[in-house]
């Protein structure tokens, strides 16, 4: 990694992480017992290591001049590594809460195995460290390939995903010790969200450095949705995030929001997460992996012009659905309400689109389970945005709201959309990043189609049951006009879809950890491509031609 | 000096806000179906599919 760097650019490495350096010691000296005090210990060392790592490697040669003939891919291949480990980790956890519903004693008794410590591992863990890690690495590989330039250097790159798992480690690190701002997917506390806009600022920086070296003229539209997805990020994350901490040596902090306010911030920030990081950038994946894997154009351009400002723009003010029945202005949610339901066609017209791409290229879709993913996810990403409008309307809300029928509809989202995109994606992108003919077995990546595809149709009619059996027994009044049943009776009614959604979260992780090991295979053993193939192309089962072709 | 009080940012909202998401979409659809630009947006498309795997240097 050093050996890449320029002498100039060793020489900032060294000077970032001299500052991380202090910056950490400061931390852990005014954090004392503090969780700051452990996390200011974890960015010392953390610095120290990478000084380690950059002064053993900073009497190498500078790289060759030829380098600029090649796109940088390396952060890419460290990026999509990353995300699959962090798969891992966030889908096991996700796993042992879903048990812990089941059956709530298995805490060992320990605070940081208690459910609110291990959930939002859990959600960090999948939609930042794996959806975030997949969404930069393949960014940076799709940036360089649409605009025809390399990136501008080789240190901003490595800042911006090894800045960011630092990030995730904090994160994940803090709510374990009980750090938390208590604002769902924007928990970590003041000084990690510090942390993550000067990474975040650094990402944006990059990809306009890249877009204005650009050798098309036209900027590609997986660019348009990549850069919205950076932007709108950081413009929730600094919003949303406004606290003030109570001491500088404190974790703790609070909102500069109170009340309905603080409310309404939130799920701005939250449901525009799951527009601009869970949706933008996924559809920026899908509309170059996809026409690239399929061999085959986008449909309509035209459409996915469109369907870009339409999600853009309506996303940004659907967020007060969360609210509905709430202290919340009625006509805030109505407007919710309203755009939410308008999503639904800019998000068909892509849904549609992607699916249209697909037509005349079935046959690769039987035969090749990679594009196989990225079709699948293109259903579960038009069901789930059917499904999210039709709960955004009030009455159908007063049913779905905090029951586990949201669970489902976010699971529907982010396993049958959002994973199985990145899966297709990382699946292409393995072998032309590592210059492979394919991947190491193309049974495994089938295997993992089926376990994936299985783990997420159990989990989702799991959740749609319990759900819906929950919103009925909370409604259903007896003659005296009293409460039906108590609460405990619905947690008894739910005990067997929890089984059932703890058993098909198992297979999803079970299919994660078998593309760990083909992927792991795939960089180990699998043959190289000969160099003027490219391995720019999926290379199909027996490698036969179709009838048709 | 005027404050904005609750009215004022409704009737902003409903005013303002449906005017200016009009006008946006109006753009785009203009934009997007422009006949001249039919060419680059094929174009486009289409170059992702080329496998020339390295960055262009003039």
């Amino acid at each position: 990694m050093v050996a890449q760097l320029t002498k100039n650019e060793r020489q900032i490495a060294l000077v970032i992480l001299l500052v991380m350096a202090a910056v950490g010691l400061a931390m852990a000296a005014g954090g004392r017992n503090d969780p700051f005090g452990v996390h200011g210990a974890l960015v010392m060392v953390v610095a120290i290591l990478g000084m380690f790592g950059v002064i053993s490697g900073y009497y190498a040669p500078e790289p060759p001049e030829d380098r600029l003939d090649s796109y940088y891919d390396a952060p890419s291949k460290f990026g999509i590594i990353a995300a699959m480990i962090w798969a891992v980790i966030g889908m096991f956890v996700g796993d042992w809460v879903a048990w812990l519903l089941a059956y709530p004693d298995w805490t060992f008794d320990a605070a940081w195995a208690s459910f609110g410590r291990l959930r939002p591992v859990h959600t960090s863990g999948v939609i930042f460290g794996f959806g975030g890690n997949a969404l930069i690495a393949t960014s940076f590989y799709v940036m360089q390939r649409t605009t025809r330039a390399r990136m501008p250097d080789q240190l901003s790159p490595w800042f911006v995903l090894l800045g960011y798992n630092l990030f995730c480690v904090i994160a994940a690190t803090g709510y374990l010790m009980g750090v938390t701002q208590s604002k769902e997917y924007a928990e970590p506390e003041w000084y990690a969200d510090i942390w993550l806009v000067i990474v975040w600022v650094t990402y944006f920086v990059l990809y306009m450095r890249t877009l204005a070296r650009r050798k098309e003229p036209h900027i590609y539209v997986s660019n348009w949705y990549y850069l919205a997805f950076i932007l709108v990020v950081a413009m929730l994350h600094i919003v949303n995030n406004l606290a003030v901490p109570i001491a500088w040596g404190s974790a703790k902090s609070y909102s500069l929001f109170a009340g309905v306010q603080d409310a309404m911030t939130e799920w701005w920030y939250g449901h525009n997460a799951v527009a601009f990081f869970l949706t933008s950038g996924f559809l920026g994946m899908l509309y170059y992996y996809m026409p690239k894997r399929a061999q085959r154009p986008i449909y309509s351009y035209r459409m996915s012009i469109i369907s870009f400002w339409g999600i853009t723009f309506f996303y940004m003010w659907a967020g007060s659905h969360h609210l509905h029945y709430t202290a919340l202005p009625q006509w805030v949610q109505s407007l919710g309400m309203t755009f939410s339901v308008m999503l639904l066609i800019p998000s068909w017209v892509s849904a549609g689109n992607a699916l249209m791409t697909l037509n005349g290229a079935w046959h690769r879709v039987r035969d090749d389970a990679v594009l196989r993913f990225m079709m699948v996810a293109a259903v579960f990403y038009g069901l789930s945005t059917f499904e999210g409008s039709f709960m955004a309307i009030r009455p159908v809300n007063s049913l779905s709201h905090y029951t586990d029928w949201t669970v489902g509809h976010v699971h529907a989202g982010a396993l049958g959309w959002v994973a199985m995109i990145t899966f297709g994606a990382i699946y292409a992108s393995v072998p032309w990043l590592w210059k492979r003919q394919a991947m190491y077995s193309a049974k495994l990546v089938e295997a993992h189609f089926w376990l994936a595809l299985a783990g997420t149709v159990i989990y989702v009619f799991a959740m749609w049951n319990s759900g819906i059996i929950q919103g009925l027994m909370w409604r259903t009044y007896n003659e005296s006009g009293t409460l039906a049943y108590s609460f405990t009776d619905s947690l008894i009614a739910m005990h067997p879809y929890y089984v059932a959604r703890a058993i098909g979260g198992l297979l999803f992780l079970l299919g994660a950890v078998v593309g760990c090991y083909n992927i792991w295979m795939t960089i180990r053993t699998a043959p190289s491509a000969a160099p003027e193939t490219a391995a720019d192309r999926p290379v199909l089962g027996g490698a036969v031609l179709q009838p048709g072709e | 000096m005027m404050s904005i009080d609750h009215d004022i940012l409704v009737w902003f909202s409903k005013s303002f806000g449906l005017f200016y998401l009009i006008a946006l979409s109006i753009g785009v659809l203009v934009y997007a179906y422009w006949p001249s630009n039919k060419k680059s947006f094929d174009q486009a498309a289409q170059a992702i599919l080329v496998d020339d795997d390295k960055p262009y240097r003039g």
